[in-house]
């Protein structure tokens, strides 16, 4: 059975969906005119199974976050169907959840209930989030004394923590020391050799070789091609240099 | 665990979080009630600040410049109407800005999104406890002290708290698509003051208005808050079932529109 499914999945948003005025509402009914919508993904099909690491490569712009948004059922598609099995820890965005003012602890502690733990559970493994971030005694302090390797580090080590079958990552990586990032790596391994399975975006291949088996590309919205890491990182990687 | 564009009732969320909602909503109330009184160097006292000063201006125009009959005591009648509305319009007003206030939450975690507003509205009632405890500090000072009808305080503030939560939901949902929903919300509050016994008795209602006058869940809770504070009576029964009724019925319509809306938040915000 798949952890994840993707079936000629397509994923449309209005261009003019910023400006939510009733101005604008107003002109568009009087004037008749129609909201031009952009394809965000067309048909796209992949499957993801059991174990297994999918890197996501493509230029800004190209869907990414999108087909990340809809494995972590924060959208849904317009056409097409997104089969998920399992938990879902997401980590699309430095520290998303954590608020500036608060502690470390207690951004910590909303972390861990966002993220569907229950209070008990984010008791006991507490101290292990503290220990893995490797944070220390500036867990006391609010997170805007922190700095941006630091709060990814919490991030990392708050949505590790939460037992997820399925980890997706953006970008995140690419903020922590040469150090934590090993520590990360590590942790990914071994979340991957138990058998659980991750999506991860980034721009920099030598990371998504290293933690990815199996890779995507996308252009636009449209899967370009799909294959081993090496051989996607690759040809996009030529693609680019041969664009520069 | 899995989700097509064709799953008919069931919502996005729900099967995607299973996590601790209990847990959830007490950590977002404590991070707004945080934040709010971190950032004030006076912290509580302002809570205290504004239903005083209303209250004294109110008791000053309606004793001196145009003296009404409402009540014996005043400022204890103007007070049991300013901390309800003050209630009501603040948490409607956080309620309804909850989901853009929160688009980082919404478009990067798959928590029930219902749980925003509700977080909001529930946030102000810290606020709520301490503004009561004036007015219960305020009403032993007038000699009416608790009586046995206080008892039915927390289901009147529940039932507040419950058409507060509905019409947020409702207003909360309706923001992210237009905009300018805010400022509809912020127009109603200021209406409202004068369309909820504040500064003057129900008793002056005339007759045709009367009921649907009680239909105004706000204007009932203050009518109840009377009858408890001042006549140390147990609530009119035909205002307590119009409250809880008309309480209801907005949470209802409110979830059904919320409901209908939430699956394009991540579109819209």
């Amino acid at each position: 059975m798949p952890v994840i499914e993707f079936n000629n999945v397509s994923k449309s948003f209005s261009r003019t969906s910023r400006q939510m005025l009733l101005r604008n509402y107003l002109r568009r009914w009087l004037t008749g005119g129609r909201l031009e919508r952009f394809y965000a993904l067309k048909n796209v099909s992949f499957r993801l199974d059991k174990g297994e690491g999918l890197a996501v490569v493509g230029n800004n712009g190209a869907g990414k976050s999108t087909l990340l948004g809809l494995v972590a059922g924060l959208c849904r598609p317009d056409s097409g169907s997104v089969t998920v099995n399992g938990q879902v820890a997401a980590l699309l965005e430095l520290g998303s959840g954590f608020h500036p003012d608060l502690t470390g602890i207690e951004n910590v502690r909303l972390n861990a209930a966002l993220l569907g733990l229950s209070a008990r559970r984010t008791a006991q493994v507490f101290d292990r989030i503290v220990e893995f971030s490797g944070i220390g005694d500036f867990i006391r302090e609010p997170l805007r004394t922190y700095s941006s390797g630091m709060i990814m580090r919490l991030a990392f080590s708050v949505a590790v923590h939460t037992d997820p079958d399925i980890l997706l990552i953006d970008e995140v990586l690419a903020v922590g020391d040469q150090a934590f990032q090993a520590k990360c790596f590590d942790t990914i391994y071994e979340f991957r050799s138990s058998g659980k399975s991750m999506v991860c975006v980034s721009h920099a291949p030598a990371v998504l070789r290293r933690l990815c088996d199996r890779a995507i590309w996308l252009d636009h919205g449209e899967l370009v091609m799909a294959g081993t890491v090496e051989e996607v990182t690759q040809a996009y990687g030529g693609m680019k240099a041969a664009a520069t | 665990m899995c989700y097509t564009p064709n799953f008919a009732s069931t919502g996005l969320d729900s099967h995607m979080w299973k996590g601790d909602y209990f847990f959830l909503v007490s950590n977002l109330v404590q991070k707004d009630f945080k934040i709010r009184y971190r950032n004030m160097s006076l912290g509580v006292f302002w809570s205290l600040l504004n239903p005083l000063v209303m209250m004294a201006v109110l008791s000053f125009v309606f004793t001196k410049i145009f003296p009404s009959t409402a009540s014996d005591h005043f400022a204890l009648f103007v007070l049991c109407g300013i901390v309800p509305y003050n209630f009501f319009t603040l948490s409607w007003i956080s309620g309804t800005t909850s989901l853009v206030d929160n688009t980082s939450l919404i478009k990067r975690v798959p928590v029930p999104r219902e749980i925003v507003p509700l977080a909001a509205v529930l946030s102000n009632c810290a606020h709520l406890l301490i503004q009561m405890a004036l007015l219960a500090a305020i009403a032993c000072y007038f000699g009416k002290f608790p009586n046995r009808y206080w008892g039915w305080l927390p289901l009147l503030w529940g039932l507040a708290i419950v058409f507060v939560t509905g019409l947020s939901l409702a207003t909360a949902a309706l923001n992210v698509m237009v905009r300018d929903m805010r400022y509809v919300v912020e127009s109603t509050n200021t209406v409202l003051f004068w369309l909820v016994p504040i500064f003057y008795p129900f008793a002056i209602i005339p007759q045709a208005y009367a009921d649907i006058y009680q239909l105004n869940p706000l204007a009932a809770l203050v009518l109840c808050l009377r009858n408890i504070i001042l006549e140390a009576a147990a609530p009119h029964p035909g205002t307590l079932l119009k409250l809880a009724f008309s309480s209801l019925f907005v949470f209802g319509v409110g979830f059904a529109v919320f409901r209908a809306a939430r699956q394009r938040f991540y579109d819209y915000l």
